[in-house]
This record gives C-alpha cells, sequence and structure tokens, in this order.
C-alpha cells in the first residue's frame, strides 16, 4: 500500500511494517498495514477517532501486549529485527522505543525520581551518572530551566504543560532512539502545545518520531510524512507538504478537507 | 413548599431516629467505659487470674490475644496482599477470576462458629495440631482473608492506570512495575485493611471456642502448639459460666472495656494510617 | 543478558506465587465443605438423615435421643425476624438521613459512629445485652428472666444496623444525579424526590444488603448465646427463651466426645447455616449485579 518511491533513495528506514493486522479479541482494528518510518525525521499518523492509528502506535513498542485477547498478526521490524519474534526481549524493546501518552502522568514523586527511574530500573544506580542522566534528559525536553532548582519538588506540582515536557524526559532518560507520542499535546493549552511542537521540531534531529495526532494542522506544522488512517486501513501515506496540498485519494481529501472526522 | 407541616415532621423523625442510634452507641460505649475503667489498673493488665478469674488479671488473655492476632496477620496478610494482587493486575483467565471472585464472596458470608467447626475439623483434628495457637490462627486467618482482599483490591485499583502504561513503556517488567509503581502508593489501603481484619480476628469468640481458647491456664503458651486464653473468650466464660458470675461483675466489665480498646484502637490506627498516607501521595 | 533473564525469571516466579495466594480461597471454601461434611457424614448412614426432621432437640437423654433441628430452626428464624423488624425500617431511615439529608459536617459526626458500632465485637455487645437489656426486657413485660429471643433480636439489630446502613446509604447515593435533578426540576421536594425517585431506585441495592444483612444475624453466635436463653423449643413467641442453631453448636461443642452421633449432628447444623448464609449471598449478588446493569 505504500510505495517506497514516496522517500528518497537513501532515506534509511529504521521501522518496517508490513501486511499487519490487529485483532482484540474477535474484533480486527487493523487491515494490511505496511507502512514505512524513516530514521531522525518524523511522521504522524492522522485519522478519525477509532481509525486504529493509535492502536498501530501502540504496537510499535508492544504495549497492546497488556490487553487481553489481544492478537497481532504480520511484521513489524525496528532495526531489521522482527520484534514480534519469540523469544523478544520487551524490555528491550522499550528500552529502544519510548512512548509519550496522550493525557500526561507523571509519578507522585521528585521531578527527579520521575526522570530517574527509567535509568533505575535499567540498572544504574551510580548518582552522579543518573544526575548526569536527568540533566540532560531535562534539558533535551526544553524543561531543565524551569525545574533545576527544585529538582526534589513533587513532580504533581508542576503545570500540564510542564508535567508533559517532564514524561518526555522521563521517555528520553532510558536512551531510546524512537520515540512514540500519543496525542501528546491534545490535553494542553495553546501555549503549552506550541511548545511541544517546538520540542518535537528539535528532538528530530536525534531521534525518530512516530506521533499519532487528530490536529490536521499539528501533523502539517511538524511532520515530514504524513499516514492517513481511516477504519483500520492505511489509505494513503506521503510527504506532508504533498498530502496537505494535493492527496492522492478522495478519501484523504475529504478528511483534510474536514468533510467527516 | 407543598406540605410543610408534614415534610416537617418527616424530617424530624428522620433525625430523631438517626440520633436515637447515635445515643445507643453513646450509652453502651458508656456503660462499659464507666463500669469498666474502675477496674482497670496496672495490676489487672499485668498479673495473672486467680480464684478462676474472679481476682487478680488478664495479662494472659491479652498475651494470647496478641497472639492469636500476630498468627493470623502473618497468614492472611501475605496471602491476601498476594491474592488481591493477582486480581488487580494479573487476571487474565476469566473463568479462573471468577471462581476466585466466588470463593471470596463465599468465605465472607460463612458464620463465625462454621469457621469454628471447620478449624476443628481440619486444623485440630485432621492436621493433628490440637487446639492450638497455630490452629486458631490459622482458622482466624482463614475467615479475614476476604476482607484483606477485598480492601488491598480496592487500594490497588485506586492507582490511576496511567501509571502502569508509563512505568511499562519505560520498558519494566510487570513484576517491577507493581513493585516499584503501584505498591508503595496502595500500601497503606493493605495496612487500613489488614488492621481491620486484625480488630475482628481480635473480638471473635467462635472461631476460637472450638480451636484454641482455654479459660485457666496458670501459665503462657511455651510454643505454637499450645492452648491460650484471649480475650473474648475470657469474658465469655466469666460472664456466664463463672460460679461468682454475679459478684465479679468489675472483672467482666475491666475484661470487656480492655477489648473494647483493643479494637477501638485498631479502628483509629487504621484510619490514622490511612489519612496520613493520603496527604503524601496525592494524585 | 544476565540481568534481563534475572528480571524475567523473577517475573515468572511472582506471576506464580500470586496465583497460587489466589488459588488459597478457592482451596478454602473447597476445604471447608468437605471438612463439615467430614465430620458430619456418618449420622447420615447411622441413624439416618430424616431423624433431623424430628421434632424435638432432646441431645441428651436417658431415655431417646432427639436430634430435630426444628427447634433450632425456629430459634433461629424467630430471632431473625424480630431482628429484621426492627433493622430495617431503622437502618434505611437511617441511611435516608446520612445519603441525603444530612450536612457533611454531621456526616463526618455520624459514620464514625455507625463504624464504631460495626467495630463493637459481639462478645461484648452481649455481655452488654445480659447485663442491661434483659433486665430491661424483664422489667417491661413482667417476665421471669429477660433472657428471650427479643432481647436477643435487639441485640442482632445493634449488629446488622451498620451493615445494613452502609450498603443502603452506598446505594442511594449511586443513584444518578440526573435522576434527582429531574425531579426537582418538575416541582418535587427534597423529600418527595427522596422517596419517590431516590429511594425506589436505590431499592434493589437496599434489598442486596438486607439479605446480606439477615445472613450476618443468622450466623451470628455469641451474643444470642448469651442472652436468648437457651431452651430449644419450636415457638413464635418473642417473648420466650429460644436456642438459635448457632448458639447450639457453641453450647454443646465442647462437651460433646468427639465423633458421637450428638457431635455429628452438631456439624450438620453446620452444615445447614452453610448453605443457608452461601444461598443469600449469591441472591444478594444477583440482585447487586441487576442493579449494576440497570444503572
Amino acid at each position: 500500500m505504500v510505495e517506497q518511491s514516496i522517500y528518497p533513495k537513501d532515506l534509511e528506514m529504521v521501522i518496517t511494517t508490513n501486511q499487519v493486522n490487529f485483532f482484540y479479541g474477535l474484533t480486527q482494528a487493523l487491515f494490511d498495514i505496511s507502512l514505512l518510518i524513516p530514521a531522525k525525521h518524523v511522521t504522524a499518523l492522522i485519522g478519525p477517532s477509532g481509525c486504529g492509528k493509535s492502536t498501530f502506535l501502540r504496537c510499535l513498542n508492544r504495549m497492546n501486549d497488556t490487553i487481553p485477547h489481544s492478537r497481532v498478526e504480520g511484521e513489524i521490524s525496528i532495526n531489521q529485527k522482527d520484534i514480534y519474534a519469540p523469544g523478544t526481549d520487551v524490555v528491550e524493546l522499550r528500552k529502544e522505543v519510548g512512548m509519550v501518552f496522550q493525557k500526561s502522568n507523571p509519578f507522585p514523586k521528585s521531578i527527579f525520581d520521575n526522570v530517574a527511574y527509567g535509568p533505575r530500573i535499567h540498572g544504574e544506580k551510580n548518582p552522579k551518572r543518573l544526575a548526569e542522566i536527568v540533566e540532560h534528559s531535562l534539558q533535551q525536553a526544553a524543561i531543565w530551566d524551569e525545574v533545576k532548582d527544585r529538582l526534589h519538588a513533587n513532580a504533581m506540582g508542576l503545570s500540564g504543560g510542564q508535567q508533559q515536557r517532564l514524561c518526555i524526559a522521563r521517555a528520553l532518560a532510558v536512551g531510546p532512539r524512537i520515540l512514540l507520542m500519543d496525542e501528546p499535546a491534545s490535553a494542553l493549552d495553546p501555549k503549552a502545545t506550541m511548545r511541544i511542537e517546538d520540542l518535537i521540531g528539535e528532538l528530530r534531529t536525534n531521534y525518530t518520531i512516530v506521533i499519532v495526532t487528530h490536529n490536521m494542522q499539528q501533523a502539517a506544522r511538524v511532520s515530514d510524512y504524513t499516514a492517513f488512517f481511516y477504519e483500520g486501513q492505511l489509505i494513503e501515506c506521503d510527504a506532508t507538504p504533498k498530502i496537505f496540498t494535493n492527496p492522492r485519494q478522495k478519501q484523504t481529501e475529504d478528511y483534510i478537507t474536514g468533510r467527516f472526522g | 413548599m407543598k406540605n410543610n407541616a408534614a415534610d416537617k415532621f418527616i424530617l424530624f423523625s428522620l433525625r430523631f431516629i438517626t440520633y436515637a442510634i447515635v445515643l445507643v452507641v453513646g450509652y453502651i460505649l458508656f456503660d462499659i467505659i464507666k463500669n469498666g475503667a474502675p477496674a482497670l489498673n496496672w495490676q489487672f493488665v499485668s498479673t495473672f487470674p486467680r480464684r478462676s478469674g474472679a481476682e487478680g488479671g488478664i495479662f494472659p488473655a491479652i498475651v494470647g490475644t496478641l497472639y492469636l492476632v500476630v498468627g493470623t496477620i502473618a497468614v492472611s496478610l501475605p496471602l491476601g496482599v498476594g491474592g488481591a494482587i493477582y486480581l488487580a493486575e494479573y487476571a487474565d483467565q476469566g473463568r479462573f477470576n471468577t471462581l476466585i471472585r466466588l470463593a471470596i464472596i463465599t468465605l465472607a458470608g460463612v458464620p463465625s462458629i462454621v469457621f469454628g467447626l471447620f478449624g476443628l475439623g481440619l486444623f485440630v483434628l485432621f492436621c493433628g495440631f490440637g487446639p492450638s495457637i497455630l490452629a486458631g490462627s490459622l482458622t482466624l486467618a482463614c475467615m479475614v482473608l476476604p476482607t484483606i482482599i477485598v480492601a488491598s483490591e480496592e487500594s490497588l485499583r485506586a492507582v490511576p492506570k496511567g501509571f502502569r502504561d508509563a512505568s511499562l513503556a519505560l520498558g519494566a517488567t510487570k513484576w517491577e512495575m507493581i513493585r516499584t509503581n503501584i505498591l508503595p502508593y496502595s500500601l497503606s489501603g493493605m495496612i487500613t485493611g489488614s488492621i481491620l481484619g486484625i480488630g475482628r480476628a481480635a473480638g471473635e469468640t467462635a472461631p476460637i471456642l472450638l480451636t484454641v481458647a482455654a479459660f485457666y491456664l496458670p501459665r503462657l503458651p511455651k510454643s505454637f502448639f499450645d492452648q491460650v486464653m484471649a480475650l473474648p473468650y475470657h469474658l465469655y466464660i466469666l460472664a456466664t459460666q463463672h460460679p461468682e458470675a454475679d459478684r465479679i461483675r468489675h472483672m467482666q466489665y475491666g475484661t470487656a472495656l480492655v477489648l473494647l480498646l483493643l479494637v477501638l484502637g485498631l479502628s483509629l490506627g487504621a484510619i490514622l494510617i490511612r489519612t496520613h498516607f493520603r496527604k503524601k501521595f496525592r494524585w | 543478558m544476565s540481568r534481563s533473564r534475572k528480571l524475567h525469571i523473577t517475573d515468572k516466579l511472582m506471576r506464580l506465587l500470586l496465583v497460587s495466594a489466589a488459588s488459597t480461597s478457592v482451596l478454602i471454601v473447597c476445604l471447608i465443605f468437605l471438612f463439615l461434611f467430614k465430620e458430619a457424614g456418618p449420622f447420615a448412614f447411622k441413624p439416618g438423615l430424616e431423624k433431623l426432621l424430628d421434632s424435638q432437640w432432646i441431645p441428651v437423654s436417658f431415655q431417646e435421643e432427639h436430634f430435630g433441628v426444628g427447634p433450632l430452626l425456629s430459634g433461629s428464624a424467630l430471632v431473625t425476624a424480630l431482628a429484621m423488624l426492627v433493622t430495617v425500617p431503622i437502618s434505611v431511615l437511617v441511611a435516608i438521613y446520612i445519603a441525603e439529608i444530612a450536612r457533611p459536617a454531621e456526616r463526618e459526626f455520624l459514620k464514625p459512629f455507625i463504624e464504631i458500632l460495626a467495630s463493637i465485637p459481639s462478645v461484648v455487645l452481649g455481655f452488654f445485652g445480659l447485663l442491661v437489656v434483659a433486665p430491661l426486657v424483664k422489667t417491661l413485660f413482667g417476665l421471669s428472666t429477660g433472657l428471650t429471643a427479643l432481647t436477643g433480636a435487639l441485640l442482632l439489630s445493634l449488629m446488622a444496623i451498620p451493615t445494613i446502613i452502609s450498603l443502603s446509604e452506598d446505594a442511594l447515593v449511586s443513584v444518578p444525579y440526573a435522576l434527582k435533578n429531574a425531579s426537582l426540576a418538575l416541582g418535587a421536594s427534597h423529600l418527595q424526590t427522596i422517596f419517590r425517585v431516590t429511594l425506589p431506585a436505590a431499592l434493589p441495592g437496599i434489598v442486596a444488603a438486607v439479605m446480606l444483612g439477615i445472613g450476618r444475624v443468622i450466623g451470628e453466635t455469641m451474643a444470642v448465646l448469651m442472652v436468648t436463653g437457651n431452651s430449644a423449643i419450636l415457638t413464635f413467641s418473642p417473648l420466650a427463651s429460644v436456642r438459635t442453631m448457632t448458639a447450639t453448636i457453641a453450647a454443646e461443642m465442647g462437651e460433646v466426645p468427639f465423633g458421637s452421633i450428638h457431635y455429628q449432628a452438631l456439624f450438620w447444623i453446620g452444615i445447614i447455616l452453610l448453605g443457608i448464609t452461601f444461598a443469600l449471598n449469591i441472591i444478594a449478588q444477583r440482585v447487586l449485579k441487576k442493579y449494576g446493569m440497570m444503572k
């Protein structure tokens, strides 16, 4: 469904998905999804509610495993390794592929402990290294200046936008190269949203980002490539400027112009 | 407003009944405290009974109750918390889950004397423990298990789902997630539930009637296989079967007061713990 | 990777432990049934279960022993019925007051009292009943003794009231605001709303609460043992002395020779008690489930 030709020839693909079908029990939610995610670019997944974009995103770090009676068919490879192959270490996968959720969910611990949580459970005990990792992550998430004087304050005291950037720092702290973002700004006010979008622009130099958003303008602003999902199917994927000005499929055009969804 | 007089009367009656109950509870407490307090002194709680309990103290009964409580918690807490964690966090086998829940509901409804019969049949006779702290604790543990499971499960479910997702997405294994990111926040609820369970265990007579309780033991127990005195049973015998029951009201009231203070003290402790932890972890 | 493997093994091990812990509740229930029947079993062959249908309970006698549970069942039933007669109206009305009418400050004051009542050990209540309630009943009705079914019923209601109040309160509070608002918007007064809308909507929950209360009352041992007088006769008079099933077991088990027919009969009483409370529990759960679906 997705032609390689929409991408420049030498672009490295870090995630390849081929004929992916997903089932919640007996209900099928994804149909034959074949999508490529290029390295160090931002790919946006758009589509109306219930089209499967979040479900697809959660397949990429196997978070759907937590849903009972769920089943994945087809191939999903990250860095040329099939992540659903038997014997795959899901813990390692999630170190490699980080996730930020729609509703920010900082732990009721200090800011420092939030960011250090990931490295700590992966075995990092050295306090100096932990402090370095925490500072680096908070800087990358563009929130260091705001919290550097109160690292041991409770994270719940931060504003919504700050909490979300904290969650991004927390995800970065385990050292992933891919970042999955599930509608990261949908619960935030416009100003905070803008900061998140700026942050995504900064992060893309070092990370591969896949972002699910129901806000088309946001997708147009931040992403390099956009994939349009509808009712569990991948309708179209193309370079962002092209898909928003000259989509190939009529469904895509109808969605983008607001005829439905 | 229609029917103002009728409404006022109804309101008045509702209020009256409610506060009548409050008064009754208050009177019960008052009666026991008033009549029991004079008997309460250091000797009463620290010496052995003499003349079959007509004089002296109730020290061994207090110790016995404490032993039983410790034994009960030692068994029921791990099983209860473990079961609750399974139900709240794992629970992926539909039929098995329904079975467990049915079992919990059933256990919660079993009359205390039936637990006594059960303890007698299984622990005292079949396992050969004889009437003992072991048999009594195991029986009481079975009885309070549902309370602990329900309270623990509730406190586990109160932890927001987002914590689990975030933790797993950062690469924690399931048990790591539970241990580091759920248990710390649900601990207070579990402790509260356990203390309420202890309170029940401490005050129950029927289960220990047939499995451990003795009325007049000259020494403190030396092992788990010994019988023991216990506050509820002591009160019962003093009040109903002692030859001098009429004349030793102060001993009876004293025992009742000590038992009441123990149980109410535990409830109060549970509430204090709950409020303290509520302030600590807000989300 | 050794650390990773260790983690995964720990994970699997913990799961196993937790499943085992959860299974113990099922195990215990099975064991309860098993051991009750084990100890009671032989009675079914000699002298035979129909002996339980005898009209008298005279387990120790120089002439002929009777093991009819009828008088004991009637004792339990009488005491329970009387208790419920007192408890249900009081509990529901108090629940209404607490849930719908009391101010928040009042509620903070009232709820602890109910909790305290719930935590008082049954033997302490029995003791209070013996010393305060029984003489009261005796003087009030001019009887020769205050140890009657009525006395037991009064104490039992004290024990069931907190249970039914808190469950009924839950039921009342869960009635959706939308219904209450609709009624008020139509011009009904607060009280009219309570009795015509809220209460009927909460009825299934209240019924379930009452059933659980009945279960609690039937299963209560110490309080009734101490105040109902312990005479095993079939009677409907609240002022008579009666014997409940629970009290019988508690009172007679201590002196019964192990394995004797009397001993087995007592276990049969236990089985009957278990059956009754189990049935009540299941019905209450069914009602609650249906109520949940009605929301």
